[in-house]
């Protein structure tokens, strides 16, 4: 369900946890070691009951159904056809007979769609937190603290759809402001296939707002965790390093870019996967178009199921999915947790 | 800490050449006036953010408050002419274009989201007790699987839920499982549950050990421990557990499209988005943007709540990272 609300409250939660069980046993006491594990076991019984049936079973199920040809006319009780890796290889073979489907395509513009929003996620709030933590007064400086978090505290389905009606050709919110300062207004934000950016050809006009939209939303998460960074770092070293000559530029690069890094990183790759799977902005706003040129995995896999109904292809979809963010988990576990210090 | 050692070649290149775009003399002469007009540009920066921050918002509330009942907003203007609350009146008390009227869809919203939240943090916090506090065989497998289930987005488990949920039918009523709020409910424990587990572990694992070990001295065991030690401790996670589950569930989308058939069980975020015709000419414009800020204002509340909890729990991973 809506992963993106309850994930990104719970933040950095499931990304720490695989470095905290790497680097050892946290300590704990030692209870039932050795002895007796009824009562953990006790304990773990319930959700583990709960858990067997509702998750671990569909998904040992979805393993099966991504090997048949499980569609609408088999809800009924006629057993679907065993096809083998049918699903698999049609999909990587774009030969699934529905139109604007293009695996790598999707593939390439969710990376893409993935980088360049986290890139500003960052870069502006980290910019931002600097900005409001800086040591000269700020007038209304909490004020704006909690002001700013506003596009983080909406629920994104909310925020999504207001957003696609402010793209609006005709009443939109933006073409709106557009026209009263005077620029022309008739832009078709979400039809359009130009590509305003001429070597970036296969990012739409649409790719643009979908990335506007995202980066309002995005961006206060990384603020508030770079906040918090920034106020952990003691002022004594920017004093030191003032002493020494160093100017505000050096001491930026030198001292508040590494000592941000710790916290950062964390956030970074689970604001990735959570961009990587940003159902609402994209289904909402663009719903894949235009041609299905912003249409992201999950998406994707949703048209699958509803309104598609091939659920066998779905399934087969799903299990591809996992395999890329687990890729990408591995690779950015490797690469990013490099850059720290430890 | 090793600050200087980090020098990273790139960085030591863009330090050079950062020295050599400010001079000295530029910025001796700039010290005197240099604060102020920083002072200055800092705060314009910060009102423009604000204002880029609020568009949206503004936006809503002044379509909300138009009376006209837009078929056309065509003017950018906070407080429309003749302003009012009829159209939060219309939502409160008319059923919308697909007969459906709003308090319906609050109270199957209300049912799901309240009744998937209750029962996973019930079932989750002796679980993360057990993960968090004790050594067995099958901790790493099982924590392991947490993380993995957690990586999976909602939609990848979307099909088959579908299937085994429309393969039962409900006794009594002529209906297939997958069609009720139960059914609904049901799909939702299957995501929310991994995660509320996950998070009151992590939340246990901070607590320090010694009250557990005093009590034990004292003759508790360890469900002594349990009952009389932690729960009270973690009420505030359990708190906050419950709350993420409720606001995950309050405006979920893609279960709940695919799932519910039947108009009178459809939920809140069906509703608001069935309201966005296929022209936008016959999007009512007023409605719309009025039950957006109805479906919004609780669970903003209660984030900005709940804010500082967040903050601290960030806090935390950021320590451990």
């Amino acid at each position: 369900m809506g992963q993106q609300t309850i994930g990104q409250v719970g933040a950095a939660g499931p990304v720490t946890g695989i470095a905290e069980e790497r680097r050892g046993e946290p300590a704990a006491p030692k209870r039932g070691r050795g002895s007796d594990y009824r009562l953990p076991f006790l304990y773990i019984l319930p959700a583990a009951a709960v858990l067997g049936l509702v998750t671990l079973y569909p998904i040992v199920y979805q393993i099966y159904m991504s090997l048949t040809d499980y569609t609408r006319r088999n809800l009924r009780g006629n057993p679907p056809e065993f096809v083998g890796l049918d699903n698999f290889a049609r999909i990587l073979t774009n030969d699934l007979g529905i139109s604007n489907f293009n695996f790598y395509r999707t593939l390439a513009f969710n990376v893409t769609w993935t980088v360049t929003n986290v890139f500003f996620h960052v870069t502006i709030g980290i910019a931002i937190a600097l900005l409001l933590n800086r040591k000269r007064r700020i007038i209304g400086r909490r004020f704006f603290r909690s002001v700013f978090i506003f596009p983080w505290a909406m629920p994104p389905l909310v925020v999504a759809i207001v957003w696609r009606n402010m793209f609006n050709r005709e009443f939109g919110a933006v073409n709106l402001l557009l026209g009263s300062l005077g620029i022309p207004n008739d832009i078709r934000w979400l039809e359009s296939t130009n590509a305003p950016i001429s070597f970036l050809g296969f990012l739409p006009l649409a790719f643009y707002a979908v990335l506007l939209v995202n980066v309002w939303l995005g961006w206060p998460f990384m603020m508030v965790v770079a906040t918090g960074a920034l106020q952990s770092i003691p002022g004594d070293l920017y004093e030191a390093a003032t002493i020494d000559g160093a100017n505000r530029w050096r001491q930026l690069w030198d001292i508040t870019v590494p000592l941000l890094q710790p916290a950062m990183v964390p956030a970074i790759m689970y604001g990735s996967i959570l961009t990587f799977n940003q159902f609402n902005v994209i289904y909402f706003i663009t719903g894949g178009g235009p041609f299905g040129r912003t249409q992201i995995l999950v998406t994707q896999a949703f048209e699958l199921v509803n309104p598609q109904g091939l659920y066998g292809v779905a399934a087969a979809y799903s299990i591809i999915i996992f395999f890329v963010l687990l890729a990408i988990t591995l690779l950015q576990n490797r690469y990013l947790r490099g850059l720290e210090v430890a | 800490m090793a600050v200087q050692e980090q020098a990273h070649p790139l960085r030591q290149e863009r330090n050079r050449g950062a020295g050599q775009v400010a001079p000295r003399a530029d910025f001796q002469r700039s010290r005197q006036y240099g604060p102020m007009i920083e002072d200055i540009l800092a705060h314009l920066a910060l009102i423009f953010i604000l204002l880029v921050v609020l568009f949206p918002v503004l936006w809503v509330i002044s379509l909300a408050l138009d009376p006209r009942n837009i078929a056309r907003p065509t003017s950018l203007r906070l407080i429309p002419p003749g302003a009012s609350l009829d159209a939060f009146r219309r939502i409160l008390t008319e059923p919308l274009p697909n007969n459906v009227g709003f308090w319906t869809m609050f109270r199957n919203s209300m049912v799901v989201s309240l009744g998937t939240s209750v029962v996973v943090t019930a079932f989750a916090v002796t679980a993360a007790y057990a993960f968090a506090r004790f050594r067995f065989p099958g901790r790493k497998w099982g924590l392991f699987a947490f993380i993995a289930v957690q990586m999976l987005p909602g939609v990848a488990t979307l099909a088959p839920l579908f299937v085994l949920l429309n393969s039962i039918t409900v006794p009594g009523a002529d209906d297939r499982l997958r069609a009720t709020l139960l059914g609904l409910s049901i799909a939702y424990v299957s995501t929310a549950l991994p995660f509320a587990i996950w998070n009151l572990k992590g939340y246990i694992d901070t607590l320090p050990t010694d009250l557990e070990q005093a009590a034990m001295v004292d003759g508790a065991g360890p469900n002594r421990a349990f009952i009389d030690v932690i729960l009270p401790l973690i009420l505030p996670a359990l708190a906050v557990t419950m709350l993420l589950g409720f606001m995950a569930g309050w405006t979920e989308f893609i279960l709940a499209w695919t799932f519910i058939s039947d108009a009178s069980r459809i939920t809140l975020a069906m509703g608001l988005y069935s309201l966005q015709g296929e022209y936008s000419s016959q999007v009512p414009w007023s409605e719309f943007a009025a039950m957006s800020i109805l479906i919004t204002l609780p669970v903003v509340v209660v984030f900005f709540l709940l804010q500082r909890w967040f903050v601290s729990g960030l806090a935390i991973g950021a320590v451990k990272g």
